[in-house]
Formats: C-alpha cells, structure tokens, sequence
C-alpha cells in the first residue's frame, strides 16, 4: 500500500511538473465551456418558443436537454485526451531507463502499476471536475436532478478508468510516446465505434461485438440509471487492462 | 555475499552469458573486466532481479534471485550504465522518492537523505533539478541512489563512464570509501580503474570468464617470462654506442630479447626479456659492470592489467 502510495505521488507530481497536467486542464476547460454554452443556449431557444406556444410543444428537462448532452460530449473529449495522459506511464520510464530503477526495487508489478494508473485516474477526475463548475451553475438558475449528473460523472470516470487502463497497458510496449498515444487512440475509438455493427446487422456476434462497445455502456448512466451489468462491464475492462500491463511489464524482462 | 554457479543468459539469437560461476566474500571490491558486449550489463541485471537467467543460479546476500526477488531487491543498490534519473525533479526529491521505493521508514527517511548527499557530494545540488545538472552530478545523485537505503551488496554498472578526469578519480575514491560497509561488484573496460580499486577482478569475454582472481596474482600468474628495464652508463667522459651495448646485452644468457629505448642524455636504456622462466637480473648486472659500465637503472617491468587482459581475451578469439 505504502508503496502504491509512493508510485502514485511520483506520478502525480511528474503530470503537474511538466505542462501536461496543464495544458489538459486549460483545454478540457476550454472544451467543455463551450459544448455547455452551446447547449444553454439552445435549451434558451428553444424554452422560449416553447412558451410562445403556450407550453404545449414538448417538457423542457434541463437534465434532458443540456446534462446528458453535455457528458456525452465530455466522454468525447475524453477519447481524445486520455491517450495524452497514459502516453508517458511506461513508455518514458523504458526510454529514460528509470524502468531498472522501479524494477530493481522491493516493490511489486502490481504496485507500480495501480500506482501510475490511479494517478493518471486522478488527474482525468480534476480534468472532469472543471466541468462541474459549469454544471453548477445550473443550480442558481433552475433545478436539475441531481442523481443524473452523479451517475452520468460515475459513468465517465469508470469509462475513463478502463481507456486509462487499456492505454497503460500499450504504454508498456513501447519506448516512443508518440506511438503509446496513437495506438490508445485508436484502440479506445474502435471500443467506441463497436455498436455500429449492430446497426445493421442483428446476429449474435454482432450482438456481442456491440457489447463490448464503451459508448453502449455509458447511455445508461448519463440517463441516471446504474446497471449492474454497465459496472461490472467497465470493471472487468479495468481490471483486463491492468491484468494486461503486468503480463506485459514480466514478459519485458524475459525479452529485454 | 554472491555466488553464482553455472549462470547463463541466452536470446533467440545470441547467448550474452554462458556458463558464468563465481564468488564474491563480503566486504570485497570485485571489478568486472570485459569489453564492450562482453555480458557484464546481463550478468550484473540478472544479480539485480532485473532479467531471469536462462540457466543457472544466483545467490545475492543469501537469497535466490529467481525464488526471493524482493528478499535480493531489499539488500541490493544498484546504478545502471545510465543513472535512473527522473530530469524534472529536484535532487532532494529523487533522492526521497528512491528511499520511499527502497523500503526507509518515513522517520529515517530526511537523515538517509541528508546523509548520502553528504557522501556524494550532492548536498549542495538538493534543491536544483536534476535535468540541470552536469553528467558528474548526475553520476553521483546515481550513486547516491544506489546507496540510500545502506545495501548489503552494491552493483555497478561502468560507474566512470563519459565523466572527466576530475570527475573519474572523485568517484573512484567515493567507491573505495564504499567497500567495507558494503560488497561491491562494479563493471569496466577501462583496466587502470580495476587496478586503482578493485581487489578481485573477474574477467569476462564473449559471455564467458577467463580469468577470475586478485589483481596481483592475475599479473603475476600469466608472467612466466621476466622483463626488465636497466640503464647503463659509460664511466668517464667515455661515450657509448648503443648498439655495440645491446649487442653485449643479448650474449647474457637467459636473454631473448632486448629493445632499445629513448636514451637519456648519455644514459641508455633498454627493455629486456628473459626466456620462459629465467631469471636474469643478476647475469645482466655483471654482464654490464664486466664491460666497464655503470649499471645506473635496474627495474622490473610488472606486466600491465592491459596486457594481461589482451593475453587472455586474444586467446580466447583464436579458439574461435
């Protein structure tokens, strides 16, 4: 545990030393600021010709119409930036030869691997949790449902935590990270686009093919329902990435 | 401290260690001697539980690398050809950051911290990051990284590599200061660094060991012919002419060979050998008082590490 600890303070503080952990934060930011002002601004629009209507039109749900939306987006936003998050895990300690260093120590695969993936975690939750300044304001001005938004937030933390998984996983293959960023991108966007196979095709495979899609997993809980099967979906892709990465960093010692 | 029996390391393609055995007694400095590629990185990454070894069997401070990894790891310092360093963080930071990693309880930690600093002359870098400093600090934060937690067993891989002059003897003496407290195993091709340190040295070529043993017997061992360096002097304002005394030299019995060399001012000088196990000293004392000289210089040549290591690492290619 103690040694979790010790991993996961080196990593969080190697993010927050180098422009990374910035520049994230200030483009999320960025980012999300806009899909929520885009989808005000249209809720506004459209609750206003709502009323010129007399109110007959369709409910207006800020939940509906402006939260679900907007996590969505922001489970977009994080397919494209936690490849940048995980990029480094591995691929910079093989290069630098700081890997001998962990490897040489007493403590354990295991350890230095839920050490760097709960810090990269970390850093994807306080990147989320600027979003939440948008959400709050929300709070002044109407009454969302507050059950939504903490399913739909769990919802992209355990999506995140199993694209950080898989990501550290591809750290460990290489030196370069450029190639750890590409190759988690496109991993996690072929996990994405999975469920297009069952738009057209209605077999089994198909069917299983789409369940393994992380979109398919994540509708429900930015709808505010928490299925066990959606947990246990994300969990065991978590707990398969990290699985992964210790195969992998014990088969680097065979190879290197 | 460490025994090694029958240790090898194979690839696909190559065996960077073959059928590797030997012994280190607590408290010594032994020097690893081999050249480039030779498989002293390998040998010295399977002691560090760093690689498996294909076949074969290591024993570290007590412990089997393959059946007690953590037992080793907690009872090895290890500095790598290049320093582990982390180039955003600070000296002091590092420096915490390994000791947490090695085990030191948080209580201990600031005076372990404090204390290798010292040691390696990094006290007065803690507060600057690492990617700022020169490749002599760097090399001593690496050294110091490797010592914190007070090892049993230290391994060193080219511990001297790319540092200056300068730099080099400061490091040789802080790994000197070492021994003692500490078994240390440390690798070179540079051999007046094994001589200047090491008191065993094990020599390693093509993966395999050609000579394991004190660096005075190993010098001693492969000289079975005698060499010696004498100058010789004419009495008197007479003067000399060289080649008439090296003729005169080579009639001595027991001499093979006589070289000239650059003659100081009416000194001469020569470099003799002896035939396989002669002793020729006292022939070529009289030989040259006998002649009306002054004998003005009589040395012996002690075979350089060099040579002994190109002596043995050459034969070792000609089986091949």
């Amino acid at each position: 545990m103690t040694n979790i600890l010790t991993i996961y303070r080196k990593e969080l503080n190697s993010y927050f030393n180098s422009p990374i952990a910035y520049m994230v934060m200030a483009l999320f930011g960025l980012l999300a600021g806009y899909f929520f002002y885009v989808y005000v601004a249209i809720f506004v629009d459209r609750s206003s010709q709502s009323q010129m209507m007399g109110g007959q039109s369709f409910p207006m749900d800020v939940n509906e119409w402006v939260i679900r939306q907007l996590l969505s987006n922001l489970s977009v936003i994080g397919l494209f930036m936690i490849p940048m998050l995980t990029m480094r895990l591995f691929a910079e300690e093989k290069r630098s030869g700081t890997i001998e260093l962990l490897t040489t120590s007493p403590v354990r695969d295991m350890e230095i691997i839920l050490g760097k993936w709960l810090a990269a975690l970390t850093l994807y939750a306080s990147v989320l949790a600027i979003s939440g300044f948008s959400v709050g304001t929300l709070f002044l001005y109407g009454n969302p449902d507050v059950a939504p938004i903490l399913t739909g937030y769990l919802g992209l933390l355990l999506q995140g935590g199993s694209l950080l998984a898989i990501g550290t996983f591809i750290s460990t293959l290489t030196r370069n990270q450029i190639i750890a960023a590409f190759a988690t991108f496109a991993v996690s966007l072929l996990l994405w686009v999975l469920d297009w196979v069952s738009a057209y095709e209605t077999a089994a495979w198909a069917k299983v093919i789409g369940y393994m899609s992380v979109i398919t997993h994540f509708e429900p809980f930015a709808k505010g329902v928490i299925d066990s099967k959606d947990v246990i979906f994300y969990l065991s892709l978590i707990f398969f990435g990290l699985f992964m990465t210790a195969r992998s960093m014990e088969s680097l010692r065979w190879r290197a | 401290m460490i025994k090694v029996e029958g240790l090898s390391k194979r690839y696909a393609r190559n065996v960077a260690v073959d059928n590797v055995s030997f012994e280190v007694q607590k408290g010594q400095i032994v020097g690893f001697l081999g050249p480039n590629g030779a498989g002293k990185t390998t040998t010295m990454r399977i002691l560090t539980c760093f690689l498996p070894p294909t076949a074969g069997t290591a024993n570290v401070a007590g412990y089997d690398v393959m059946r007690q990894p953590m037992e080793v790891k907690r009872r090895i310092g290890y500095l790598p050809e290049t320093p582990p360093l982390y180039p955003d963080m600070e000296v002091g930071e590092y420096l915490e950051f390994v000791g947490r990693l090695k085990g030191i309880s948080r209580s201990d930690l600031p005076r372990r911290v404090s204390d290798v600093a010292e040691r390696c002359a990094v006290a007065d870098v803690r507060k600057k990051l690492i990617h700022k400093l020169s490749k002599g600090y760097r090399q001593r934060v690496g050294l110091a990284q490797a010592i914190i937690h007070n090892p049993d067993v230290l391994i060193l891989d080219e511990p001297t590599s790319g540092l200056d002059p300068k730099q080099i003897t400061e490091t040789r003496a802080l790994i000197k200061s070492l021994a003692g407290d500490h078994t240390i195993i440390l690798s070179t091709h540079i051999l007046p660094e094994v001589d200047f340190i090491c008191e065993q040295v094990v020599i390693i070529s093509k993966g395999k060991i050609v000579a394991t043993d004190s660096v005075h017997n190993l010098t001693n061992r492969l000289r079975g012919a005698e060499s010696i360096t004498i100058g010789v002097e004419p009495r008197g304002a007479a003067t000399l002419d060289a080649a008439f005394v090296q003729q005169r030299l080579e009639q001595v019995s027991g001499v093979s060979r006589v070289l000239p060399r650059e003659s100081r001012d009416r000194r001469l000088m020569f470099d003799l050998e002896s035939l396989q196990g002669r002793s020729i000293r006292g022939d070529v004392a009289r030989a040259v008082v006998e002649s009306g000289w002054d004998l003005t210089e009589l040395r012996p040549v002690a075979l350089s590490l060099e040579e002994v290591f190109l002596q043995l690492t050459g034969t070792e290619q000609a089986h091949d």
